[in-house]
């Protein structure tokens, strides 16, 4: 569902923003998506220099401008329903172009800044600003296996689908789950190697 | 019902902020306290097999499908606050890989899923294997915290982008939660198959995972029913109070809405009013109770199908050594 929008990353560019410190990159995304957020609408310029600016980015990162516009109109739904919440309130409905100015500012800073670093930068700055170590345990854990699940979720499923020709509606359910509960019971497995070869070397 | 940046203002960013590393943050402690250091490596694929279990789809009707959410699940599999961990995580990942959810919403993503819940979710799971024991309890425990868990978040939701103005609340609700009332029926269904899964082929899993919680239940069940109030007091209360009897209008002027209200209503009480009840509140808790006695009833059934009686074919074949 989600897996072809890991496929084309772009964090493998060589260019001067991939390289610039992740601290700079994490630090300067948070703070444009703060102020687009707080900053009260009365401020129209701010959009536009937003905007500009990302613009800038885009262009020095070489990351090409339709993979950017797909990725944005995939997240749109939710932001499409709340402008269709708001289509029932007259008095607000000058908000509509400011608050999807806003949130595509705010996806695409987060997607720029997510495709021109590495996620173990990430997790190395989320280190250094002294998150809790289990978290980062557990986020690095989750990034790495990902693929992994994922993939045997994909081979579970073929291997399903090659020995049921036809599967009667009311059996879909149940082995899905057949297969979900595999996953999982693989998943625990794999979590007890890892607990092995991270002892091997040396864990705590 | 990731929120993304820009729904919700400086207030609730910062409320729901400090609530969600306020939870994480015991959760955390807690887990440190009484995981054992074998399971540590199971949160971190806990979160990935949740990743991975959302990309089966089970098909509903008419091209439409549902995907597990899961956080019920993993509270029963490894007790609460390893759960809080582990749906934290995929929600921080989500959101720096996948623009699922915003990055300064993340506190409000992580109070509604995470804390509410699976924090949330487990107490209700806990709650009536308290007074149904046995298998068939616990999976109908399980299928109805399901439900709960993603209906309770569903609110929560509706009620913080009602805070920050963004959305009228009447609309909100009506529309977040009459579609979440829907998809957390999928959830139950689905967080029981799985459970009936994985517990039919090692049935000692769940076991030696479990009890790395007890002694500390009572302070748990403390903890999240403490969030949980405070989530309802801040996010749903102010609005669901003064309930007006405008409903009916604001449904009539929204089509949708009106689709919406639909499977909110048990048949038994079409326009939230009662014979002899005439607040609008109390006949909207009246519905919302006989929704959810309806609702239990349905996991019951389902418990009862997942597991049949065995007594028969047992003494059948003891009869005949």
């Amino acid at each position: 569902m989600k897996l072809h929008l890991l496929e084309h990353r772009h964090a493998q560019l060589n260019t001067i923003i991939h390289r610039a410190p992740a601290e700079l990159k994490l630090g300067g995304g948070l703070v444009l998506i703060a102020l687009t957020v707080l900053i009260p609408a009365t401020i129209p310029g701010w959009l536009a220099f937003a905007f500009t600016f990302l613009a800038l980015v885009i262009a020095v990162s070489r990351i090409p401008p339709m993979f950017l516009l797909k990725r944005l109109l995939l997240l749109a739904p939710f932001v499409l329903g709340v402008v269709a919440l708001n289509a029932f309130r007259p008095e607000h409905r000058a908000q509509w172009p400011w608050l999807m100015g806003r949130s595509t500012v705010c996806l695409l800073t987060v997607i720029l800044v997510s495709n021109t670093t590495p996620f173990c930068e990430v997790l190395r700055v989320l280190r250094r600003i002294r998150m809790p170590a289990l978290l980062i345990t557990t986020m690095a854990l989750m990034h790495r296996y990902l693929f992994v699940l994922v993939d045997e979720a994909q081979r579970m499923s073929r291997a399903r689908a090659s020995r049921t020709f036809i599967v009667g509606r009311r059996w879909q359910w149940p082995v899905l789950a057949t297969v979900a509960g595999q996953l999982f019971i693989r998943a625990s497995e794999r979590a007890e190697r890892i607990y092995a070869a991270m002892c091997a070397r040396g864990f705590k | 019902m990731h929120i993304p940046d820009g729904f919700i203002d400086g207030k609730t960013t910062v409320t729901t902020a400090a609530l969600a590393v306020a939870g994480v943050g015991l959760a955390l402690r807690q887990v440190r306290r009484t995981l054992p250091a074998r399971h540590i490596p199971m949160l971190g694929l806990s979160a990935a097999f949740l990743f991975a279990a959302q990309m089966l789809n089970f098909p509903v009707v008419a091209g439409t499908s549902g995907h597990l959410i899961g956080g019920v699940l993993v509270a029963a599999v490894l007790g609460p606050s390893a759960a809080v961990v582990v749906v934290t995580t995929v929600l921080i990942v989500q959101c720096f890989l996948f623009q699922d959810g915003g990055v300064l919403a993340l506190g409000a993503n992580v109070f509604n899923m995470a804390i509410l819940g699976a924090g949330g979710g487990w107490m209700v799971y806990r709650g009536i294997q308290a007074v149904l024991p046995g298998p068939r309890g616990r999976l109908t425990a399980l299928a109805f915290a399901g439900w709960i868990s993603t209906v309770l978040a569903a609110a929560s939701c509706a009620g913080q982008l009602a805070w920050s103005d963004k959305v009228e609340w009447r609309a909100a609700f009506t529309a977040m939660v009459g579609v979440h009332l829907l998809i957390g029926l999928g959830e139950g269904v689905i967080s029981a198959l799985i459970f009936a899964a994985i517990q039919r082929t090692r049935p000692e899993l769940m076991q030696s995972t479990e009890p790395t919680c007890t002694g500390h239940r009572w302070r748990e069940f403390v903890r999240y029913g403490l969030m949980v109030s405070v989530g309802m007091a801040l996010f749903v209360a102010p609005f669901a109070c003064p309930w007006p009897d405008g409903l009916e209008a604001v449904a009539e002027k929204l089509g949708f809405a009106q689709a919406a209200t639909k499977p909110m209503l048990p048949a038994l009480a079409p326009d939230y009013a009662f014979p002899g009840i005439h607040s609008a509140p109390l006949a909207t808790a009246v519905a919302g109770v006989i929704g959810a006695i309806f609702v239990f009833l349905l996991a019951l059934l389902l418990a009862r199908v997942l597991i049949p009686n065995r007594s028969a074919p047992v003494s059948a074949a003891n009869s005949r050594p």
